[in-house]
């Protein structure tokens, strides 16, 4: 018996236990791990699940439309001898599919070129292409501080309440790489969001009239949670797909990577796992890398899969274990702040606790400008002395300050309110930009400038007294 | 006898099979039909758990298991250095040529190349060899004389046949050792089981030390060569740049870079870097020194696990021909994780956080394979092997059980500090929180090598940003107005040490090393400049005139505007602080007369 079609087709009825999304099959024979089982309901729904452990006879099988409806005496179940796989093709491109790849805008299944697993498999680091090609998103706290590159893996913290969605809208629509004019496919993969959501981001790809270009996997907040462990794989592969076959540039963006994690940890529970921090698996770190990695460029391909993935951070804590592992997996982090969202601040990103590691590569002479990673210093350093001084000046007030102090104090007003803030529409050159950080510059005595060079002053600072 | 059973349950990489009742604990198994590699971890009447290294999606109860008789061992000998291999010892590029972009299961490939060496004998017939003597050398890259050695497990005996100076390939047979009447052939590699150290004759006390180039550590929290260290940081530290940066700059002959549950980007990174960096001592490429180890987050989570092993192993491999090698491993909580999720795979019986009661000693016994050592055999020679690991303590939580395990194992620690990173003062080592085990037992070397004066001056820096960490204190409450200028000047000169002696550009092509000579004419600037100023103030001339001094940014500046090359420059520099406080108080005195 060849391995492809082991165990196709065999049919057992044999269900023990059903806990959770857990269906328990005995007197199972010949059946593989990760293999795929379709269930059929006791009305004759079709449900598809997959094979978490087996041996003496006893199949685990996860069910990804959840175990409502089975029962332990009329379900049939039929494994299907391979693992997860789904179709792929160019004909993906502007399609709406559910959290585990069907078509829900009333067109029919598309047609494969090939069937690809969508557990992916992992990229030799040796055939890896180190990213290193700016993207310009038209957001000044990222193009200028935290710099995307192609092929990185860069997730957005937020948390409830805060403009996420927003900001990832306005990098699906705005990002390009200058001088280039080459477009990126968009593919969209919804965790648990909720119908607005999606809907805003349909929207929002449609009136910019990049949805022909974009893929769309819904899994909304009340479609089966198990499902959306299979939701960002399906993606992943479709994006996969486009970026190392077909040289394209994919940017795909994950929302919201907590309610994955969560699906996770009720899977963990119900198969009475060993928990590690706050009932999530041990295992998560691997997990979330096996999505997370599967961002990059490799050698011999002129595509390349960029991934935003959202999460929302549980009572804005950054050291809750999914922000957490998430952090230490990807290239850096966009965090969205509080305070800066109530000062009415779009985008509120607090660039204190936010990092490009991929930025060096992607700035710089030839790249962007030579000043670029010096200003992003220098904002960086004088902003978190301003953050520091407010904080002082709260306690013993302006008097208590040096002159000095004081034109610092006034120097992060201004970041906040002249570079931070900008308009959902506006699409800031890196001109604009780093134009824009010279002018601040120029607030400060030309002394503190210690993390710019001589020249770099001498050719950008406009001196206004 | 060979163990042959079956698989009767899979869970992950976790897999039971029976039937294995001939089997040894930690023998490697070829595991299912596409025989992966996997390896015994209980074994229970005739049942075998065993960890498998690779994918196990697809696997069936029922495939066969076949034990291969012998631990889970690396191939030692020529063709080591420049490659990247998996936590198995298998070559990237040698898999991705059999199987593409992507790695699939069940790939064999050879660890060290079958290409021939020019091979010199440094024995003849009739000398006398014990375990680990050089029989010979050939030259694997421009900075690596390979050494071959009679392997460790090999009694001694009288070399019977020495081939002469020629080519040839690792399998050749290259001596003929005879003792008693037994003769065994030798050629240029052998096998050894990853999880047993390698011996040596006599281990030394710490008393050198590695010179990375980095201020911060180098001056103030040193670590010995065969020295051990931990780098604990949340993300977005720069555990990994700190890293890369001692694996670039430091004075070993040989680095293993241990990508453990790592970014796949940052092994390309170090791929396509390496190449292109130069060695600073020999002009040399860095690959031609380097041996990386990937085994990224996405990998399979078991051949994690092996790969600190099989790193360390190679490395003292290296050791044991005469080298001072360094290996860090980044990141070990990831690795300790992958020893909790086999440990829960097989149901054992947690501590805390879920990680294994074992985790301690698993790290001591890793941690205890550091040393600088006496090699064995002939000629005498001495090595070492310096480790240094980096955690990533969830939260940037010190208290969690790897971190604080690990402070147990280590002499030292370089803490990593997230407000610091925030405000992007790089390396955001806390020199607070920080601490070194060795700092009394190099100052010989420094006072021998660099400079007589430098525990002084070390001592006068560090009592600067003492002072300015309690001072800080004060400001919180007080501001800094309420303090007199004396201590301004404390928090000002501490600013300046923070700015222009500890901050140091990673990527900055003069600030990136910075040689000892340099780090000590630094710090007698920062010390001489906060002495004039004192002087300066009781003389009655302000803080702001002081503050005002151009002289006080060509300081900070001198990191990376003044190169190594030309360290002349820092005594040009001194003079002009030295003449710029004279024409203060000439100034002063003159200001003084004309108000009369």
């Amino acid at each position: 018996m060849s391995t492809q079609n082991r165990s196709s087709g065999l049919e057992y009825t044999n269900i023990s236990e059903i806990k959770g999304p857990l269906l328990v099959i005995n007197g199972v024979t010949n059946s593989a791990f990760d293999e795929l089982v379709e269930i059929t309901t006791p009305a004759g729904a079709k449900r598809l699940g997959r094979v978490l452990e087996i041996g003496g006879g006893t199949a685990v099988v996860q069910v990804f439309e959840g175990t409502t409806g089975l029962s332990v005496s009329e379900t049939k179940t039929r494994f299907l001898g391979k693992t997860m796989e789904i179709p792929v093709s160019d004909q993906l491109l502007g399609r709406v599919f559910d959290g585990l790849g069907r078509p829900i805008d009333g067109l029919p299944d598309p047609v494969g070129e090939k069937f690809l697993d969508i557990n992916g498999e992992s990229i030799n680091p040796e055939r890896r292409d180190f990213p290193e090609d700016f993207i310009q998103t038209g957001v000044s706290s990222i193009d200028g501080l935290n710099t995307l590159v192609r092929g990185q893996k860069l997730p957005i913290f937020s948390g409830a309440g805060l403009p996420h969605n927003l900001l990832a809208a306005q990098i699906a629509r705005q990002a390009t790489v200058p001088g280039k004019g080459e477009e990126f496919a968009v593919v969209f993969a919804a965790i648990g969001v909720q119908n607005s959501e999606a809907a805003f981001f349909r929207k929002s790809l449609e009136e910019s009239g990049a949805l022909k270009r974009s893929i769309l996997y819904i899994n909304l907040a009340d479609d089966p949670a198990i499902e959306r462990i299979i939701t960002p794989r399906v993606a992943l592969t479709a994006a996969e797909y486009l970026a190392f076959e077909k040289n394209t540039h994919v940017l795909v963006i994950i929302s919201d990577m907590t309610n994955y994690a969560e699906a996770l940890r009720e899977i963990s529970a119900a198969r009475e796992e060993v928990p590690g921090r706050k009932g999530y698996p041990g295992y998560l770190y691997t997990d979330l890398a096996t999505i997370y990695e599967r961002a990059g460029k490799i050698k011999g391909s002129n595509g390349s899969l960029t991934q935003i993935p959202i999460l929302s951070m549980p009572s804005d804590d950054i050291t809750h274990p999914i922000p957490d592992l998430t952090g230490y997996i990807t290239e850096g982090q966009i965090v969205l702040g509080r305070d800066l969202h109530r000062k009415e601040i779009y985008p509120p990103v607090s660039i204190l606790s936010c990092l490009s590691r991929l930025m060096k590569e992607g700035v710089g002479e030839g790249k962007t400008r030579n000043d670029h990673q010096n200003v992003s210093s220098q904002l960086y350093s004088a902003y978190s002395r301003a953050l520091e001084l407010r904080a002082l000046a709260e306690i013993v007030g302006k008097a208590g300050l040096a002159k000095n102090d004081i034109k610092y104090l006034e120097f992060g007003d201004l970041f906040e309110s002249k570079f931070l803030k900008q308009g959902f529409d506006e699409n800031r050159t890196l001109e604009d930009t780093l134009g824009i950080a010279w002018n601040l510059f120029s607030t400060l005595p030309v002394d503190e400038l210690t993390k710019v060079k001589q020249d770099e002053i001498d050719s950008y600072l406009k001196v206004t007294k | 006898m060979q163990a042959k059973g079956k698989i009767i349950w899979i869970s992950g990489p976790a897999v039971k099979a029976d039937g294995m009742s001939s089997a040894q604990m930690y023998e490697t198994v070829e595991v299912g039909k596409d025989k992966i590699v996997g390896e015994i971890i209980r074994l229970t009447g005739d049942t075998a758990f065993i960890q498998v290294y690779e994918s196990t999606s697809g696997l069936t109860p029922g495939e066969p298991v076949v034990g291969t008789g012998t631990p889970l061992s690396v191939t030692l000998g020529p063709g080591m250095m420049g490659t990247i291999y998996d936590g198995l010892q298998r070559p990237l590029d040698k898999i991705a040529a059999k199987a593409g972009t992507f790695i699939t299961r069940g790939i064999h490939v050879a660890p060290i190349p079958k290409k021939k060496w020019n091979f010199i004998p440094e024995v003849k017939v009739g000398d006398t060899v014990h375990a680990g003597s050089i029989l010979g050398t050939v030259k694997e890259t421009a900075l690596i004389d390979h050494k071959i050695l009679v392997p460790p497990t090999e009694p001694s005996g009288k070399i019977t046949e020495i081939v002469k100076e020629g080519s040839y390939d690792k399998d050749h047979v290259i001596a003929i050792v005879e003792r008693k009447g037994n003769k065994s052939e030798l050629n240029m590699h052998h096998d050894w089981p990853v999880r047993q150290a390698r011996p040596f004759t006599q281990r030394y006390d710490p008393n050198i030390p590695l010179v990375t180039g980095q201020r911060v550590l180098d001056t103030f929290f040193p670590i010995t060569k065969g020295g051990t260290g931990a780098i604990p940081g949340g993300f977005g530290t720069g555990k990994t740049v700190t890293l890369h940066q001692v694996a670039s700059w430091s004075d070993a002959s040989v680095v293993f870079h241990i990508g453990c549950g790592e970014r796949g980007n940052e092994m390309t990174e170090v791929l396509i870097k390496f190449p292109e960096l130069k060695d600073p001592r020999t002009g040399k490429s860095l690959m031609e020194r380097t041996v990386l180890v990937a085994n990224t987050s996405n990998m399979p989570v078991a051949a994690r696990e092996a790969s600190i092993y099989t790193g360390i192993t190679m490395a003292e491999y290296y050791r044991d021909m005469g080298y001072d090698t360094v290996l860090v491993a980044d990141s070990t909580s990831r690795w300790a994780e992958a020893l909790r999720e086999l440990s829960g795979r097989l149901e054992e019986m947690p501590a805390e956080e879920g990680y294994p009661s074992y985790l301690a000693s698993r790290l001591a016994e890793f941690y205890e394979r550091a040393g600088r050592v006496k090699c064995l055999g002939s000629p005498d020679r001495n090595g070492s092997v310096t480790v240094i690991g980096a955690v990533s303590p969830p939260g940037g939580d010190f208290t969690e059980p790897v971190s604080t395990h690990t402070m147990r194992c280590i002499k030292t620690f370089w803490a990593l500090d997230t407000k610091l990173a925030y405000s992007r003062h790089y390396p955001s080592i806390n020199w607070m929180t920080s601490y070194s085990g060795y700092s009394e037992d190099i100052d010989k070397w420094w006072v021998d090598n660099v400079d007589a004066d430098r525990p002084k001056l070390r001592l006068e820096t560090y009592t600067i940003l003492q002072r300015e960490d309690v001072l800080k204190e004060i400001v919180r409450l007080l501001g800094p107005e309420a303090l007199p200028d004396e201590e301004k000047l404390i928090l000002d000169v501490a600013r300046m040490i923070k700015e222009g002696f500890l901050q140091q550009m990673a990527f900055d092509k003069v600030d990136r090393y910075c040689s000892p000579e340099k780090q000590v004419k630094m710090m007698r600037l920062y010390t001489d400049f906060y002495k004039e100023s004192q002087k300066a103030l009781k003389n009655g001339i302000t803080l702001e005139t002081i503050r005002s001094l151009p002289v006080v940014s060509q300081i900070i500046r001198s990191k990376y505007e003044i190169p190594d090359e030309e360290l002349s420059k820092m005594d040009v520099l001194s003079k002009t602080m030295f003449t710029s406080f004279n024409e203060l108080s000439n100034k002063e005195v003159a200001a003084v007369v004309d108000t009369k």
